[in-house]
């Protein structure tokens, strides 16, 4: 109702400057002309000649030829308005009063849409219900950032969060901004990369790799990176320089290192062996058995993981190893059934324990 | 609905332009004050209303209101809060709305400060402005409509074109359609005359301050588009010839014609028809400009709009304006009175000379831009035309006006002394000789034409100040007694003496850039040294760095003189992710007026980058030329004082010159 109110007002101030003229009358007002022009342009010699500007010939010669335009000027002087025209008026009156609403509302009621309120980005951002849910604090993260676009700590705080929530081109942008005002780190460099990563659905990019690079020149250890640039070479085809990276990681790591389990299922993948493995001679015989043979063979591979694992249960990599080779062979109960095992096998440590955990949880196996 | 209320001031805009183009001519035609008043107030009322829908556009590209299409398609939430501004006349239909906006600015200033006018003469005028702003707001609420909104907004905008997310932008366009729609109110008053079937030397009086505030505005921005090309585009050229360039050029050559054959009409009360002509051909070459860039007949930079149903409502608008504005002069412009004589070697004949020179030019433009066009639509087959076309053509039309320029002030009004004027003007000649015989020794071997160009522009740049010190009596006269008439000197003098000086050292800009600028073109990594023109460049890294909405890669280069570093220079190569594009950011560093200007080009996998590297000596006389030709308009526009040229006694009189 307010928007038709104030298009009222508009429209009355529109009609008003059309009346307004027509109603102050035919007072004549200030009028300019020809003849003021040209006693200017005399006075204007006569300072001149006086400041000697130009010399008294010039002057004369000038003052007649101005003088002689003024008496023309004079003699074709325009008519003086010759008063109302009243019939005129009231036509000029009515079609602003009634044509001019007309047109402005017609025109606009083809071309408007009235019904319409404003949507300023500003509000839209808020939640509807007031709760400080996750998105509003978001939202609140990101005025604050539109105001000071160079404040690196907003970024840094905010760029995980959008990583968690799956807005990888905003994560990625949030973790660019927090390089270029927090300055350059290592760690700061493998999280853009990590997002990279994510963006590209897994793949490592070139540019992914690059940033991962950058982290490794700053800070050779960083445990991100590191992994990250074992998966590139995985990814290329390089098995066994993935398997040397990430042996060596393993090689340096504390042994309580949480990412521990990861690498491990990681070099096994690339069958890089830490642990015992097959032989040689047996993947080289795999590769020449008929499938079931192959599958045989694997079985009884898992099997003697299994028995062994079942005399020694401290060895957590093996029992993660167990599981992996479950699920790869499709058999999840058999694998929620390890898991358990695992468990209750290194139930007296905790170190251990949370190790398992957390490469259970890599596995996809949440407890 | 501050959307709505912006569309809805649009509509009323109209309606009251609708009044305003007929209420003051009927009023005119009886004579009745009240019904021609009636122009001044809906012209006042039209800016109100006017303004406030560009507020209110302006407004919704801030807040960032998606639901309005126009803001969807050239905004961005993350964009700087300045580019969220000037994206507002960015694109076509913001920039139609700034020229309405304009167009009513100069109809709201002539009605609150045209008291000095006639009556009926102001409501012809008001009338007429009235007749081009219904075309455009008709133009612009039918085919480009700022305010259309969408029911369903997205939330996030297609971002503007990253080319335009320059400062560049801020100052441009307004600069350049404040000088376009200025000439729109010597158009008005031609018309106006035309209508009233009157014209005298008052008329050239009351036009004229309008024609240089176009003009002025005119020449700045042309002057900022060429620097803006200069340094966005990063090709390190400053003027290409572009069709759009040029339909720039046009109506500036045929405003500056318009500027000094008002100044002979004031004067003398000559040259009035030759005058109508002019105002009528400068706005109807602004016109074209417009159209030009907005039609989408071109592609390039500056043509953001493409739509062929545009194009013909502005070919409509066009026929309408042009066509009606020369069926009116051919059908009264005989009816018009003759008036003062003049002989031919005289200021009048100076400035005859200086308008015939300048309307050739602007038509060598003229051809050189639209024939392609034409030949194009009628057979299909594309020309190009290019710099040697205008080289050819445009220059020696500018050489005999060059060489003519210093005499023009020098000449008394009705009848001249060549002669004297030729003597007067030896010092000029000697400085001139010794600049051309210098550069010519210094650059032995070079191109001929240089030195012989650079000398010419000595000349004009001294023989300006020649006039200024002939007429103060400079060297002549006790030092104090010049200095109290350099005081008295009128500001059109000195006006005058700035814009033709501009001429010349914008001309020593134009040769030194085009013949001794070098170039390095090579392919470096971060380490790499190369030299040009003396200086050393050390490319020290090339980093990746985030901005608002764009990333960009940043080489950063030493340079350094002998051993000793005096800069460093970061230009860089910008990713518009939401757009997908990228643009250059070339690197300048001014060492006085000449500048060396570094753009990068591809980058490749391997750490290098292709480098393309420019030194360009005296290159920023370009535009320092015109910022002193503009200076000197608004010295001359500051000269409230009306003068009339004095004749010279017809026994020649050496020594005191005519006041102007």
């Amino acid at each position: 109702m307010t928007l038709w109110f104030v298009f009222a007002l508009m429209t009355a101030a529109a009609i008003f400057a059309v009346l307004w003229p027509l109603g102050r009358g035919s007072r004549v007002q200030a009028d300019g002309s020809e003849t003021a022009v040209y006693r200017d342009q005399l006075n204007e010699i006569d300072r001149d000649a006086s400041a000697g500007l130009i010399n008294p010939p010039e002057a004369v010669a000038a003052r007649v030829e101005i003088s002689r335009r003024l008496l023309a000027a004079a003699d074709n002087q325009r008519e003086p308005p010759s008063g109302a025209n009243l019939r005129l008026r009231r036509i000029a009156a009515l079609v602003a009063l009634v044509a001019l609403p007309v047109v402005a509302v017609g025109l606009y009621g083809v071309l408007g849409s009235p019904g319409l309120p404003d949507f300023p980005l500003a509000q839209r951002s808020r939640t509807p219900d007031g709760t400080q849910s996750l998105d509003s604090l978001i939202a609140q993260v990101e005025q604050h950032l539109e105001k000071n676009p160079t404040d690196g700590r907003g970024w840094s705080v905010i760029a995980p969060v959008y990583a968690r929530l799956g807005r990888l081109d905003d994560a990625i942008r949030a973790f660019r901004n927090s390089i270029t005002y927090n300055g350059e780190s290592a760690d700061r460099r493998a999280d853009l990369g990590e997002a990279l990563v994510a963006a590209a659905s897994g793949v490592v990019t070139a540019e992914a790799k690059t940033e991962f690079e950058r982290a490794i020149a700053l800070n050779a250890d960083e445990v991100k990176a590191n992994y990250f640039l074992g998966l590139a070479a995985e990814q290329d085809g390089r098995s066994a320089e993935a398997a040397s990276i990430w042996r060596a990681m393993l090689d340096k790591a504390p042994p309580d290192a949480p990412w521990r389990p990861l690498v491990q299922a990681a070099l096994v993948r690339v069958g890089g062996p830490p642990v015992p493995g097959p032989s040689k001679e047996a993947v080289a015989a795999a590769k020449d058995m008929s499938e079931t043979d192959r599958s045989a063979m694997i079985h009884t591979m898992v099997e003697r993981l299994a028995t062994r694992l079942k005399q020694n249960g401290d060895d957590v990599e093996g029992w993660l190893r167990l599981v992996r080779a479950y699920m790869v062979l499709g058999d999840a109960d058999k694998a929620k059934a390890a898991s358990s095992d695992a468990r209750q096998a290194v139930a007296k440590d905790p170190e251990r324990l949370q190790q398992l955990n957390e490469g259970l949880k890599h596995l996809g196996l949440d407890g | 609905m501050i959307a709505e209320s912006g569309h809805y001031a649009l509509v009323l805009a109209f309606g009251l332009a609708l009044i305003q183009s007929t209420v003051p001519i009927l009023g005119a035609r009886w004579r009745d004050v009240a019904l021609m008043n009636v122009a001044r107030s809906t012209a006042v009322a039209q800016l109100l209303f006017v303004a406030a829908s560009f507020a209110a556009l302006v407004t919704l590209h801030v807040s960032s209101d998606f639901s309005v299409v126009n803001v969807v398609e050239n905004s961005h939430s993350m964009k700087p809060l300045i580019y969220k501004i000037t994206g507002v006349w960015g694109n076509h239909e913001g920039s139609m709305l700034l020229w309405v906006s304009i167009l009513a600015l100069f109809g709201g200033l002539v009605a609150m400060f045209g008291n000095n006018l006639p009556i009926s003469l102001r409501a012809h005028v008001l009338a007429v402005q009235a007749w081009i702003a219904s075309a455009f707001y008709l133009f612009i609420l039918m085919t480009s409509n700022p305010f259309l909104r969408i029911a369903n907004p997205p939330m996030e905008g297609q971002d503007l074109n990253p080319v335009l997310q320059d400062i560049g932008l801020a100052v441009h366009p307004p600069m350049l359609y404040l000088g376009y729609v200025g000439f729109s109110i010597s158009f008005s008053f031609a018309i106006a005359a035309l209508i009233e079937g009157r014209i005298d030397a008052a008329w050239a009086r009351w036009v004229r301050p309008w024609t240089l505030v176009a003009w002025i505005f005119l020449t700045l921005g042309i002057a900022m588009g060429s620097y803006w090309a200069y340094y966005e585009l990063g090709w390190g050229g400053w003027w290409f010839w572009d069709p759009v360039e040029n339909a720039s050029l046009m109506p500036w050559l045929a405003g500056t014609a318009l500027l000094h054959s008002l100044v002979v009409m004031e004067k003398r009360n000559a040259l009035k028809v030759w005058t109508i002509l002019l105002s009528i051909l400068a706005f109807s070459l602004s016109l074209l400009g417009t159209f030009l860039v907005r039609s989408g007949v071109l592609t390039s930079v500056h043509a953001f709009a493409n739509d062929p149903r545009r194009g013909i409502f502005i070919l409509l608008i066009l026929c309408l304006f042009i066509g009606g504005s020369l069926s009116l002069y051919a059908f009264r412009a005989s009816s018009l009175k003759q008036g003062g004589l003049f002989a031919p070697i005289s200021r009048e004949g100076a400035l005859v000379l200086n308008n015939l020179l300048l309307t050739t030019a602007c038509a060598t433009v003229f051809i050189g831009t639209l024939y392609p066009l034409a030949l194009e639509v009628m057979t299909g087959e594309k020309i190009s035309v290019g710099a040697p076309f205008f080289n050819l053509t445009f220059g020696p039309l500018f050489v005999p006006l060059l060489i003519a320029l210093p005499f023009g002030p020098m000449l008394a009004w009705k009848r001249g002394d060549l002669l004297g004027a030729a003597q007067r003007l030896m010092a000029a000649g000697v400085a001139a000789l010794i600049a051309l015989a210098l550069v010519w020794a210094w650059t032995f071997g070079g191109s001929t034409l240089a030195p012989l160009a650079i000398g010419l522009a000595v000349f004009v740049i001294v023989g300006a100040l020649i006039d200024i010190a002939e007429r103060i009596g400079l060297f002549r006269l006790p030092l104090g007694v010049a200095a109290g008439r350099a005081r008295g000197l009128p500001r059109s003098a000195w006006g005058t003496m700035f814009a033709h000086a501009g001429v010349g050292i914008a001309l020593i800009g134009i040769v030194c850039e085009t013949s001794w600028n070098s170039e390095n073109i090579r392919t470096m990594r971060a380490g790499d040294v190369t030299s040009i023109a003396g200086y050393s460049l050390k490319l020290e890294s090339l980093t990746p760095r985030q901005g608002p909405n764009y990333s960009e890669m940043a080489a950063k280069f030493d340079v350094l003189v002998d051993g000793r570093l005096i800069a460093t220079m970061t230009p860089s190569k910008r990713n518009f992710t939401t757009r997908g594009a990228t643009t250059t950011e070339a690197a300048l560093l001014s060492r006085g007026a000449s500048q060396l200007y570094i753009s990068l080009g591809d980058i490749g996998t391997d750490g290098s980058v292709a480098v393309r590297i420019y030194h360009k000596p005296l290159v920023l006389l370009i535009w320092f030329g015109p910022v002193l030709m503009a200076f000197g308009g608004v010295l001359s526009l500051s000269d409230r004082r009306l003068r009339v040229g004095a004749p010279k006694p017809a026994k020649s009189y050496r020594g005191l010159q005519a006041a102007e």
